[in-house]
């Protein structure tokens, strides 16, 4: 049957490139376990050396990129979501004056990237004394991660039945209590998408703390990565593991709320 | 409850219930706004500034007008760098969505078991930091140690082996396939997920007309995925545009200047030969070209996300 074989030619293909994706990945993490003095290239297997991830730890202060990248991506997804939730019930449930013309402005933004403002930002936190702080790193990614923060929420407001905000409104319910009691535990989804996101893009930034930070304790877990292979060029094992350390916080919570990674980028998010 | 209804009934957009708030809306808007000025609004517009000065970011600048503009177009080094921003394009951009949709072509009319866990696997290497991304992949292309040249000395082919980031012919290419490898999966997803709503009848009238699978996608398939089409080529082309975290780790731009892209450049510029004002305008011009790629690509389909 015609339908069988298509069936069958796409299960081929899918399970071609889904290999393709996975052998990279599956080839690191084996890397990252081999005898770190037999290892002759990437991919080949000698058994399980877990005390690798251990000797990355101390040698290459993955402990401390680490600190630095939780402080910084923490930071930065609670304050951005907070803020876009705020400006998202604004913009997507009340009606005032210049509300179109600030949202196409906050829509542009979204299409501005960080590479494009980098300098004037060294430029600007350096005057401020900024550079060189947990601030650097947090203010800038506050800034681009509302402006797809705000989008996104903006969208769902609009999806939420007018008749349920009105409804609150004339039992007495004020605005912030519609939004924290009402409307908040109907967002919770839209808000765990959004969360996951930028949590995403805030920990995987690698530009802007390339240019913010000299300090080694403030570095961030992929500035840490590149530095350390910078370092140790010679140590396969240990560069791999390293890698796997950096890569791992968003890939655990990739495997645990995949629908939520998958669901935001196929709505085609962004962020500059 | 009365009141509910009433106004539900007359609850057409620009007809204002009693009672709506007004101008509370800005004080929510406002912490928002203003992280958002202040950190990409204004240093976009002193980024406008910066470029009309030649400045080493040290002792008083010098007005130069728009010679940093003119240079973009004018400086070797600059063509060459947005050059290979166009190649980069073909590799992250277009060839992931070919690939989406061939996929998309045979997916159309099947049910395909198994669909969601193919697709867990597709996006992983989304979610992967590019450092560490890039960070493997050097592994892979090392001429020594790397995956690609023992698996091509395994099957006889070793003469084809080389040092694919430090050949001036393979190394903008070797980049850019690496690029693939990260946006394929999310143009097949898109693109699959798209083709699968596509109504039943659409294809029954198709092939009532007499049209053979060929025709048949490009007269519903590739029609009806107009949408998802712009949003992956969005996606892709911005991320192709602005890549710096690839190449910074990857090949520093080299050899000589055989990968050196725009972003590349702002970062050199800027923070290692001290040519600050240049750098700004080739932020400047990225802004201004990612803008117009976007409007280019979403005026045959409107993606999702503006609606």
């Amino acid at each position: 049957m015609t339908s069988r074989r298509d069936q069958s030619l796409t299960l081929v293909i899918l399970g071609v490139f889904s290999l393709v994706a996975l052998l990279p990945i599956v080839g690191i993490l084996v890397t990252a376990v081999q005898d770190p003095n037999g290892l002759r290239s990437f991919g080949s297997f000698d058994g399980i050396h877990l005390g690798n991830f251990g000797d990355a730890w101390t040698q290459g202060h993955f402990g401390s990129y680490l600190r630095s990248s939780t402080i910084v991506a923490v930071t930065v997804v609670v304050v951005s979501s907070v803020f876009s939730l705020l400006a998202g019930y604004a913009f997507g449930m009340m009606r005032f004056r210049g509300a179109d013309v600030l949202f196409y402005v906050l829509l542009l933004g979204l299409m501005v990237p960080m590479e494009a403002v980098i300098v004037p930002l060294y430029y600007d936190l350096r005057d401020l004394k900024l550079t060189d702080t947990y601030w650097a790193l947090i203010l800038p990614q506050i800034g681009s991660s509302v402006a797809f923060g705000t989008f996104w929420m903006r969208a769902f407001f609009r999806t939420v039945p007018r008749s349920l905000v009105e409804a609150a409104r004339i039992d007495g319910a004020s605005t912030w209590f519609t939004l924290w009691r009402v409307l908040l535990p109907l967002a919770r989804p839209a808000v765990l998408t959004m969360v996951v996101l930028l949590f995403m893009w805030t920990w995987n930034e690698f530009l802007l703390a390339l240019v913010m930070v000299s300090d080694e304790g403030l570095r961030t877990a992929p500035l840490g990565l590149s530095f350390f292979q910078g370092r140790n060029t010679s140590n396969l094992t240990l560069l791999a593991a390293g890698a796997v350390i950096v890569a791992t916080p968003v890939v655990v919570l990739y495997v645990f709320l995949q629908r939520h990674f998958i669901r935001g980028m196929l709505a085609g998010a962004v962020k500059g | 409850m009365e009141l509910v209804s009433l106004t539900l009934r007359r609850g057409h957009p620009g007809e204002r219930p009693p009672g709506e708030p007004r101008s509370i809306g800005y004080l929510y808007l406002a912490p928002a706004l203003i992280v958002f000025a202040g950190f990409v609004l204004v240093p976009l517009l002193h980024a406008a500034w910066l470029s009309l000065f030649e400045w080493d970011g040290l002792t008083p600048g010098t007005w130069v007008g728009l010679h940093n503009y003119g240079d973009v177009v004018s400086d070797p080094a600059l063509r060459r760098a947005f050059g290979h921003a166009l190649i980069l394009i073909v590799f992250y951009a277009l060839l992931p969505v070919a690939i989406g949709l061939v996929l998309a072509g045979l997916v159309a009319r099947i049910h395909v078991p198994g669909l969601p866990v193919f697709r867990t696997i597709l996006f992983l290497p989304q979610v992967v930091a590019m450092v560490v991304v890039a960070v493997m992949w050097r592994m892979i292309y090392d001429p020594d140690q790397g995956a690609l040249n023992s698996i091509l000395r395994s099957v006889g082919l070793g003469g084809l082996a080389k040092s694919w980031l430090g050949d001036f012919g393979w190394a903008l290419p070797a980049v850019g396939l690496i690029g693939t490898w990260v946006w394929y999966g999310l143009a097949m997803v898109l693109l699959t997920a798209g083709a699968q709503k596509i109504p039943q009848s659409l294809f029954d009238a198709a092939r009532v007309d007499g049209a053979g699978p060929v025709r048949e996608f490009f007269a519903v398939t590739l029609p009806a995925l107009r949408g998802e089409i712009a949003v992956a080529l969005t996606l892709t082309t911005i991320a192709a545009l602005r890549n710096f975290d690839l190449v910074y780790i990857t090949t520093q731009g080299g050899p000589g200047d055989a990968t050196s892209v725009p972003a590349f450049q702002v970062y050199d510029r800027a923070f290692k030969s001290g040519q600050v004002g240049s750098a700004a305008a080739i932020g400047v011009c990225l802004v201004a070209i990612i803008f117009a790629l976007s409007l280019l690509i979403n005026r045959t389909g409107e993606p999702r996300w503006a609606r």
